[in-house]
């Protein structure tokens, strides 16, 4: 059972590699969707069962055909190869993978792998989570609304061809 | 049983490599996927912690990074469209015009 | 059975019935394509298949001998992992949404019960609507792996019309989801059993959802065809519009993968309006232990049969929609009049259960 969440880790991280590294856009926005996918797996796993199929439905099924539609529309090609110096990526790299290796550090201090069990499971369905979102979190849900509100509006006119 | 230091550990390489890809990238498109994916890494730490610590207010927490991301990546790939028309280029050195 | 652990049987009985439903699923989209033929020449005044086999009963194996057959045109300049991407991930979603979908009521087994579906997850609504979010990939990929105009075009328009109906589709299903209580599938037929009451009368209408929420259900049932791409609504795909849409370049099995998956899409999207608004399995069940282990699944069958009846007689029918006519509909019609729908079903649902 606990190896489904190593398949699927494994899985985000050969995916989200793919995300930096491909040249072409659209093999990254295909690794994304494989990430996000995976993810949702994980958090299946973790008893986030309405997360899950919402991270799928909104992000997997919806942000990610923008992100298509976009470098389809746009023909987003290969990169090309950038004329200016690579020092960056030469001090670059050794300087991300000592960030990875800071953070490790204090996560594996912080929370020791033998450490406290986790608490019971919570139901978590999406009646559950209705009620939180409801109730204790109902003016962040309103702002929420006006957010997307605003955005859809920001988005027609930044995309509109002629006004 | 997974431990909590081995879901932090995944969301810490996925934060790390999306970050190194914002960084390294010369695609704008490609860069504004790497900042999805650090989204996404921040949000499988809310969830384990939600987890671990038996509430509900981490997955409140990644429901509404879900919704602002959709937001943010429905403007962001609006402005992206407009600066192509504009610009006729999506490497980010071209779009750059500041003196140096 | 004594030497089986419990969650080796359960993974036995699932595999079983993965294969049982794979095979009836290919089966009943073959002689769909069959029905299609026969009803739409019918319509039309003329005969459909009648030369191979009786009525033409052997006429998708004819078909499917075809299609194998053919020759596998590529384009040259085509994207090569993305262009066989496409169809088969179209199909394998297209039949991963029959996963959670109850045909039946069960039947106890040797001390088990064994019902008539692979699996009743607690959020098998949104699983559905999941698959058939990332189904929009298929028609995309497939129109701009293919490297050439009218593909791109058609892709980009299918795709655009397929989420934007996806929205509509939600919204109308929300009204019986409030009834009911609950995503669970098996749930939602089951708040359907027995007939509506009236002052403790018991008036021989049947408790269906039909009755409560007509207009989720006219909603539902419209983004549902534009949703699968069918006529009305099938300009993406119509050969007089934009050749053949995103499968031009495909041939032989690829293309056959579309098709197939398109039908699919159709059987779920019939299933799921059965489910939700016609009551599922409910009907008169009588008889023997035998005949009522199958009468529910002989009147679920007979709903989805009426259903998919009912898509193809809109086939042979109506005149399709202009691409700006189909979109403005989705979105200045039916979105505004689903959020009335679950507002009003909000108020209702609230009065009731406080009163």
């Amino acid at each position: 059972m606990v190896v489904i969440f190593y398949i699927a880790a494994a899985l985000a991280i050969l995916a989200a590699l793919s995300v930096v590294a491909q040249h072409r856009p659209v093999y990254s926005a295909l690794s994304l969707i494989v990430v996000l996918c995976s993810l949702a797996v994980v958090y299946l796993f973790l008893g986030a069962e309405f997360i899950a199929v919402i991270q799928v439905i909104v992000y997997a099924g919806a942000i990610m055909v923008l992100f298509v539609f976009v470098i389809m529309v746009l023909n987003a090609d290969r990169e090309v190869v950038s004329q200016r110096s690579r020092m960056a990526h030469w001090l670059g790299a050794p300087l991300v993978v000592a960030l990875l290796a800071e953070i490790l550090f204090a996560i594996w201090n912080q929370f020791p792998a033998a450490g406290t069990s986790p608490a019971a499971p919570v139901p978590a369905g999406p009646a559950a989570i209705g009620h939180l979102l409801f109730r204790n979190y109902v003016l962040p849900f309103e702002v929420t609304s006006i957010l997307i509100l605003v955005a859809i509006l920001g988005a027609v006119v930044l995309a509109k061809k002629e006004f | 049983m997974v431990p909590l230091s081995h879901i932090l550990a995944l969301s810490a390489m996925l934060f790390v490599i999306g970050a190194a890809g914002f960084v390294f990238r010369k695609n704008i498109i490609s860069v504004f996927m790497c900042i999805e994916l650090m989204l996404n890494s921040v949000n499988l730490a809310f969830i384990g912690f939600s987890r671990y610590l038996g509430n509900l207010n981490g997955q409140l927490f990644a429901f509404f990074v879900i919704v602002v991301a959709a937001a943010e990546a429905a403007v962001g790939l609006a402005i992206i469209v407009a600066v192509f028309r504009n610009r006729d280029s999506l490497n980010i050195e071209d779009l750059d015009s500041m003196k140096l | 059975m004594g030497t089986f652990s419990e969650t080796g049987l359960l993974v036995l009985i699932t595999l079983l019935k993965i294969a049982v439903v794979i095979v009836v699923m290919l089966t009943a989209i073959a002689y769909l394509t069959w029905l299609e033929r026969k009803v739409v020449a019918h319509i039309q005044s003329r005969w459909g298949p009648y030369l191979v086999g009786y009525f033409g009963l052997l006429q998708p194996l004819a078909d499917g001998a075809k299609f194998i057959l053919k020759e596998d045109i590529v384009p040259l300049e085509a994207d090569t992992i993305i262009y066989w991407l496409a169809p088969f991930l179209g199909f394998t979603l297209a039949l991963l949404s029959i996963a959670v979908i109850p045909f039946g009521e069960g039947f106890a087994f040797h001390g088990h019960t064994i019902t008539f579906e692979i699996t009743d997850l607690n959020i098998g609504l949104l699983f559905i609507f999941a698959v058939t979010s990332l189904g929009v990939y298929s028609v995309a990929l497939a129109g701009w792996s293919s490297n050439s105009k009218y593909p791109l075009l058609g892709g980009l328009r299918s795709s655009a019309q397929m989420i934007s109906y996806e929205l509509a589709m939600g919204l109308g299903v929300v009204g019986a989801i409030m009834i009911s209580g609950t995503l669970s599938l098996r749930g939602i037929v089951d708040g359907q059993a027995g007939f509506f009451h009236l002052h403790g009368i018991n008036t021989y209408i049947p408790h269906w959802n039909i009755f409560l929420q007509p207009v989720g259900f006219l909603l539902y049932f419209t983004a549902a065809v534009a949703d699968t791409n069918r006529v009305p609504f099938d300009l993406p795909e119509g050969e007089s519009e934009l050749v053949g849409g995103y499968h031009t370049e495909y041939s032989s099995m690829k293309f056959a993968m579309f098709f197939m998956s398109e039908y699919a899409n159709m059987i779920t999207v019939s299933c799921l309006a059965t489910i939700l608004f016609f009551g599922g399995w409910h009907g008169p069940i009588f008889g023997p232990y035998l005949l009522r282990v199958l009468l529910p699944v002989f009147w679920f069958c007979l709903k989805l049969f009426c259903f998919l009846f009912f898509y193809i007689w809109m086939r042979g029918t109506l005149p399709r929609f202009r691409y700006d006519q189909l979109m403005a509909f989705g979105w200045k019609f039916l979105v505004p009049v689903g959020m009335l729908n679950v507002l009003a079903t909000s108020f209702v649902v609230a009065w009731v259960s406080s009163s």
